[in-house]
């Protein structure tokens, strides 16, 4: 190995331990609660039965659900299926950087979208109400990227 | 709200043609109006009557502090202080000693009487051109002594329209929502008070949620999105009979209200299944119709004052942007492309101008474009505003404005602000809680 070799590898090394504090100081500041502008945390997360969370998040402006969020509507479906005498409700709420009655209505729709995920497996949707609250009820009252992260979701609560 | 019919107004003298003075309203408050507002004289029998029914000491006095207040929150007027004031107000009402004026730099001079006469408030005032040394204006009212603060009012309006040649905006209301409590769990209130913040009653107890009152334009209903059950649906409350009702029998939640120009209809959004359209609903025979049909979200609607063209918020191209349409939901036009995204537009009252909210850039601006898209001017920015309601002249916003909360989640705070066309005169309306989501009356007295 000639000095230009060693100089070589060292220089390799060094860019990779660069690239891997990189990693490490990113995944700091999101401390692993946000991906893709998606909450993943469980800070406001309750269960509708144990193993079963009752909220889905969302992306900004988006109502478009994540594999994660499927995951949990599942669970959800399957509790319901199991639980026949109940109904619920699902709140859809957005994050207070937008007008109030966009809100509203983007708010209806999240709460739709995981309505609709639930008939797919079966659920039937005289089980299932729907109920915006827009930006009128955050559970975070933060004003920065993880609190609108949390507050941007859908929530099934019982309804008897 | 009917109290229009109660006000008795007479023309002392014929107008003057030639006015010298006049202000500019299209450039701002750069350089204000000196002007002095004398105390109302009034004699010692009829001050005592009025202490006894109004309980104020001097209501000739008081009545002139109303009109000083509206001169100055205007931004066009400096109302001079009293102090300087030479000559006595009943001497000066009946010939005004215009060198003691010129003096103190006064421009222009408001002067007047108060009588007790028949139980009734009879007020007359006079616009003086210091300058000219000429009477403008006079004239005289009559009306129950417990409008005396909205006499202040007219007298504004009509001082107003004399020296900037447009109508007024200060005999008018603001309904609002007051709020109070947690920012995760608001407690929200409808609320009326007059536009200088006086006067102010909550309509609703804070039981419900209730959002984005907007008034008829007779004043006398408001309509407004409300909770009540958690059955959010548009409601139409009678202001003076206090009687609700809910507009139309839509299966999911109806929001965004207006009222047409002629007051007929209530335009609204409806959302079912995640998608939210335009509809309209005739007042009278109860007809609905469904404006927009598109599978995005379209809200915010807002007539145009000839009641031909709806502007209204829709993301069909992928984000909010605003749009214009023909009343009957042909033509749609988008008429934003700036960057960002667009929001609550409303129509000004003359027509010629669309307010709106915008975000970029993670901040939010209050600004006002033509109807066609073009001329864009953002008058204001800051963390969080929205929701502009023009003054009935067009002149004026009133929007709201929250605070950004700290690491802690603590310090929200929502409160009226107001803005002159210009971009000039940026002010806090005062109320007595938080505040948002605020709608201009028309003129009460009209």
């Amino acid at each position: 190995m000639n000095l230009s070799k060693i100089l070589k590898n060292g220089i390799l090394v060094l860019i990779a331990s660069l690239v891997l504090s990189a990693c490490a100081t990113q995944k700091k500041t999101t401390t692993g609660q946000i991906q893709s502008d998606v909450y993943t945390g469980s800070d406001s997360v309750e269960y509708l039965a144990s193993g079963v969370p009752d909220r889905v998040f969302f992306a900004t402006n988006e109502t478009v659900l994540t594999t994660a969020s499927r995951e949990t509507l599942r669970k959800q479906a399957g509790w319901l299926r199991k639980n026949s005498k109940f109904s619920v409700v699902l709140e859809g709420h957005a994050d207070e950087r937008g007008t109030r009655e966009y809100n509203l209505a983007l708010g209806e729709r999240r709460a739709n979208s995981a309505k609709d995920y639930l008939m797919t497996y079966g659920i039937s949707s005289d089980r299932i109400s729907v109920l915006s609250y827009g930006k009128e009820r955050p559970v975070d009252s933060g004003s920065n990227p993880l609190a609108w992260s949390k507050n941007r979701r859908s929530v099934t609560v019982k309804a008897n | 709200m009917l109290l229009r019919y109660f006000f008795i107004l007479i023309v002392l003298l014929p107008l003057k043609a030639f006015a010298l003075i006049e202000v500019d309203i299209t450039r701002g408050n750069l350089n204000p109006l000196p002007v002095a507002v004398s105390p109302l004289s009034i004699d010692e029998e009829s001050r005592e009557s009025f202490k006894k029914i109004l309980k104020k000491e001097n209501i000739g006095s008081e009545i002139a502090i109303v009109v000083e207040n509206n001169l100055k929150q205007s931004g066009l007027f400096n109302p001079l202080n009293k102090d300087a004031f030479l000559q006595k107000p009943d001497i000066a009402n009946l010939k005004p000693r215009f060198e003691d004026w010129n003096l103190i730099k006064a421009q222009a001079l408001i002067t007047g009487k108060v009588t007790f006469v028949d139980k009734k408030l009879r007020v007359e005032f006079r616009l003086w051109d210091v300058l000219a040394g000429k009477e403008m204006m006079a004239l005289a009212f009559t009306t129950v002594p417990s409008n005396w603060r909205r006499v202040g009012h007219i007298i504004t309006d009509k001082v107003y329209e004399r020296l900037t040649g447009e109508t007024g905006y200060f005999d008018t209301r603001i309904i609002y929502v007051a709020e109070e409590g947690l920012k995760t769990n608001r407690i929200k209130k409808l609320a009326i008070m007059d536009q200088d913040g006086f006067n102010n009653k909550f309509l609703t107890l804070g039981n419900e949620l209730v959002l984005t009152p907007r008034f008829s334009p007779t004043n006398q209903m408001v309509t407004y999105l409300s909770y009540f059950k958690n059955l959010p649906r548009v409601y139409l409350l009678d202001i003076e009979t206090g009687m609700q009702e809910v507009v139309g029998d839509f299966p999911g939640m109806t929001f965004a209200p207006r009222f047409s120009p002629d007051g007929k209809k209530i335009i609204m959004s409806f959302a079912k299944d995640g998608n939210s359209d335009i509809y309209t609903m005739d007042l009278e025979n109860r007809i609905v119709e469904r404006i927009t049909n598109h599978p995005s979200i379209d809200t915010s609607p807002s007539f145009s004052p000839d009641g031909k063209f709806i502007t209204f918020n829709s993301d069909r191209s992928g984000y909010q942007q605003i749009y214009v349409m023909n009343s009957n939901g042909k033509n749609v036009k988008r008429i934003t492309f700036g960057n960002g995204l667009y929001g609550t537009p409303v129509w000004s009252p003359r027509g010629d101008l669309i307010a709106f909210t915008k975000l970029h850039k993670g901040k939010f601006y209050i600004g006002v474009m033509r109807t066609d898209g073009t001329g864009e001017r953002l008058l204001t920015e800051n963390f969080y505003q929205e929701a502009p309601s023009w003054s009935p002249n067009g002149r004026v916003l009133i929007f709201y404005r929250e605070t950004k909360t700290n690491s802690k989640g603590e310090g929200f705070s929502a409160k009226l602000w107001s803005i002159d066309l210009t971009g000039y005169n940026e002010k806090m309306v005062e109320t007595m809680t938080d505040a948002s989501d605020p709608s201009w009356s028309s003129l009460l007295n009209n």
